[in-house]
This record gives C-alpha cells, structure tokens and sequence, in this order.
C-alpha cells in the first residue's frame, strides 16, 4: 500500500516522512500526463482526512495502483491530498485501468474530489436529472 | 410540473417538465413563490454560455415554501417560507469558512468545467445547468435546493414576497459591492448601472455612510427610481461627460469608490473564449476614480475583455475588487434591514407575470421595454 501521511501526531496512520524535493507536487491542476500528481486540500487533520490509515473511498479500489499523499496544509487550511499512479507514465495494470478510462489526471482529479466532498459535507453532491434524460419529460 | 426553460437563442419556452427530487441527503424541495429576472440570465438567453442545453430551467432568485427536506436538513420544515441564496455552497469548505461562499469548492458537480475556464472551480448558481452546478433553475413550480440549511433561509413575518425575493441575490451582490469598496462615512462612491443590483448598491452605499452616491445609466426612468426610492444622485451618461461630471462632484478628485454593476453586454458575440467583452463602463469607473481608490466589478462577466485599461490601474494605485456574491454572509442580515424597512426593494419588481408568460417578461427584461427593471414570476 503506498500510503504516506505526514501529520505530526497522527498516531492513528503509517507515518512516512517524503521531503518537499522527493517528488511532491509543486503546483495542482489538471494535465494531460499520467504520472503527475493531482491534489485537492481537504478540510481537516490527516488523520481525520484518512482515518486508521485507511485508504478512503472512492479511491479504495486503486490501492496498488496509486500512490497517495497526505500532509497538513500550511496556514491551517487543513490537509494536502496527492495522488499519482504508482507506474509513472505506464498504464495502469488490470481492474484499476478499466476503472480510470482514457484520462488518468482527470480521473484521479474527479476521485480526490470526491473525498474531498465526503470528508467535509458527508456527501457527494449530485446533479439534477436533466430534463431530457428522464423519458416522462414532454416537450 | 411547469419551469421556463432555454429552447435555443434567444428562444424560452414554458414547458412540462419533471418535478426536482431529493438527491442528497442535505436537499429539500422548495415550492416557488416568486422568482426573478437578473441581467446575468441574459447571456444564458442569448446562448452565450457553453454547456446550456434544450430544457434546461433558468432563473436563479427566488423564495419560496418549503415543501420535503431530506434527512440531514436541520434548519428547516416543510411549511417554511424561505428566500434561497443564488450561490449554490457547501458551508463547510476553507472558503465557505472564511466567508467566500460563491468560491466554494464543493457547490458545483462540475468543476471541471469552470476550473478549464477561470483556472479553478467555483460554487454552483441555481439556472446555470452546465457551467455552475447542474442544479435546474427557479422559474418552475419547484426547485431542489441542495445544501438546505446553508443557502435557505426564514423570511421574517412582517416581510413580503415581493420584498424578500430580492435577498436571494440582487441585494445581497448589492451589499457586496459595497463592502468590497470598503465604502465609509464621507466617501463619494459612483455607481454605473441603473438596474437592480445598481440601485442596491447605491442604496447599500448610503447606508454605509457615504456623503454621495452617483448612478450612472443611460434610462431616465431608472435614474428616475433612483432618485426617488434610493436617494442617490442620477447621472445620464448620454448628456454628460461623465468623467468630467463625477470630478466636478467630488472636488476635483473622482469618486473614491466606483462600482461596474453593468456586467458583459447581453448581445455581444461568441460563447467563453470565442469573442471578448466589451467593458465600456469598466474602462469608465477607472479613468473617473481617485487616485487609490477602489473599482469593484459587480456585473456579471464569463470570459475575455479588450482593451482593459491597466496602465491607468497601475499609475493611479487602484484596488480593482470582484466577485460573485457571498449571500449567505449578508442575507440573515438583509432580511433583518427589511423588516425594519430601512432596505425596500419590492419597486423593483416592475413587472409581476404568471409563470405562464415568462417569456414576455424576458422580453420585457432583455429590452428594457415599458420601463422594466426586473420581471418577477409567480408559478
């Protein structure tokens, strides 16, 4: 499980110390390459953001393929979430690539969203049902 | 149910259309009261905004009943009458925390698109399918409001409908235009735009001390308004020199504050991206403010502008101040000020239509036609 939380006193997750130059991402935002990191800030402690050290959902089916980073966010904004795929630039290996599709930052982007919203609203918002996909609509 | 819905450019239509179910657990179903046009339905009425589809429902300031809450509503009970902030938003996010509730991070369910657009994601708006949210509007007979006990709240009894729909967004934008302004006892503020959220904002101005507040339009009859229900001073920019008219009223200085409630012309061309907006009176608040003063953006803009008058910006040590309105932070407030009757806005419902003839009212609305300042719709 490639699972690193830096959190000064979580004592409740694997502590793994990554200095900022070991690859932890500089700058957020969606790209094109696989390997890149995608990261989201999360309201709260790394511990609560991934408690007991557990991978949370929806990212829980890609343990093995994708590494993941916590640590706390400076100016008390909370918690830093990285993922990355593990492989780098190779496509992901078996039931993960079927899950991730064609675009793998945006996947990834989409799932840390979704932690994200269910560690701090306790849901993942969804949209209204348009009009045109529901067949009781009438013109 | 009914619900106004986008038909084509410059096309509405009244249609059937499924009635909103509960689809979180923090949703309740609200049904609407009334519900009113704004200026920034107008780039979604001309096809100006990408993602928009055939049937999809506008209009995103409204109040209403509340008719079914799901599970994890606390604040509220089928029964309530509540006027719904615009601003589609979490509460529990860094920014809803910090009070920038329109930033939210988790108001949308399609970030995507408007972190592609402007960078980062933004909270949702109800009317705004594609690009803010997917949440379907409030010129229908119900709405969904998702995150029900942050951006819903209990209209206080000795406040009407007419009066209260405007809390959910042209007050409190007004309001925010403002306090972005920093606006202070004493200050000269100039306001362009006569509509709605140019009259609450000159009203909000006045109310927060300032010796002056000028607005700048071209309609008499709005500057009519505003010189009768809000005690600024009007200005017609078609027989002025504004520029020189606002120095004159301010000692020579300009106004230390000046508010750009116009927003993206309805009629220019091109979606995001595909053709820049003209900021006519954008480039006229920063050549009429002081020297560091403040220029606050209230109109509603979706993408690219020519011709933004930066050297004037960098040498005269102008704050240039923007956003989409917070409403949840002023809202309990500006309902409080409209029960003591010190905020009035029901003049601005100008046009009271049947949902039924919403498209005459956009019409009505669009063209500025029989002396319109908003349509209000009533389901």
């Amino acid at each position: 499980m490639a699972l690193a939380v830096l959190a000064a006193g979580a004592t409740a997750v694997r502590a793994l110390v990554v200095p900022r130059r070991a690859g932890w991402p500089r700058a957020a935002g969606p790209d094109p390459r696989p390997g890149r990191w995608q990261v989201v800030t999360v309201a709260g402690r790394p511990e609560d953001v991934l408690p007991t050290g557990r991978w949370p959902e929806p990212l829980r089916r890609l343990d093995g393929a994708v590494e993941l980073h916590a640590r706390p966010a400076p100016g008390g904004r909370g918690t830093e979430l990285a993922a990355r795929p593990l492989r780098g630039e190779a496509a992901l290996p078996g039931p993960a690539a079927h899950l991730v599709g064609d675009d793998l930052g945006l996947f990834l982007r989409e799932r840390l969203r979704q932690v994200k919203q269910l560690a701090e609203t306790g849901e993942v918002l969804r949209a209204d049902r348009s009009p045109v996909d529901r067949p009781e609509a009438a013109g | 149910m009914r619900a106004l819905c986008w038909a084509g450019t410059d096309e509405l239509a009244v249609r059937e259309v499924p009635d909103p179910e509960l689809r979180n657990a923090q949703d309740m179903i609200v049904r609407v009261r009334r519900s009113a046009t704004c200026g920034a339905d107008l780039a979604l009425l001309g096809g100006r905004t990408p993602f928009l589809a055939v049937g999809d429902v506008l209009g995103h300031e409204f109040l209403g009943e509340v008719v079914e809450v799901g599970p994890e509503v606390r604040r509220h009970r089928p029964g309530d009458r509540v006027v719904v902030c615009a601003a589609v938003s979490c509460g529990a996010c860094w920014f809803c925390r910090q009070g920038l509730f329109a930033c939210c991070d988790n108001g949308s369910t399609g970030p995507a698109v408007t972190e592609a657009a402007w960078g980062q994601p933004t909270g949702g708006c109800y009317g705004h399918p594609g690009a803010l949210g997917g949440f379907a509007g409030s010129h229908a007979e119900y709405v969904r409001v998702p995150y029900a006990d942050v951006g819903a709240f209990r209209v206080p009894e000795p406040v009407s409908d007419d009066r209260a729909v405007f809390a959910s967004d042209a007050a409190p934008t007004g309001w925010m235009g403002a306090e972005l302004g920093g606006v202070g006892p004493g200050d000269v503020v100039a306001v362009w735009g006569a509509g709605a959220v140019g009259q609450l904002t000159a009203g909000a101005a006045l109310l927060r001390g300032a010796e002056r507040v000028i607005v700048v339009d071209r309609h008499d009859d709005r500057l009519r308004m505003v010189q009768r229900h809000v005690g600024a001073e009007p200005l017609n920019y078609r027989y002025v020199d504004v520029a020189a008219e606002l120095r004159e009223r301010s000692g020579g200085r300009g106004p230390d504050v000046c508010v750009e409630a116009v927003g993206a012309e309805a009629e220019a061309p091109g979606r995001w991206g595909g053709g820049a907006d003209r900021p006519l009176a954008l480039r006229e608040a920063v050549h009429s403010c002081r020297k560091g003063g403040t220029v606050v953006v209230l109109g509603t803009w979706t993408g690219f502008v020519d011709a933004f008058p930066l050297g004037a910006v960098m040498n005269k040590g102008l704050s240039v101040r923007s956003s989409r309105q917070h409403g949840q932070r002023w809202i309990p407030m500006l309902l409080d000020r409209m029960a003591r009757d010190e905020l009035r806005t029901e003049h601005l419902a100008t046009h009271r239509l049947p949902l039924e003839r919403g498209t005459e009212g956009y019409a009505l609305f669009r063209d500025r036609a029989d002396g319109c300042v908003r349509a209000v719709f009533s389901p």
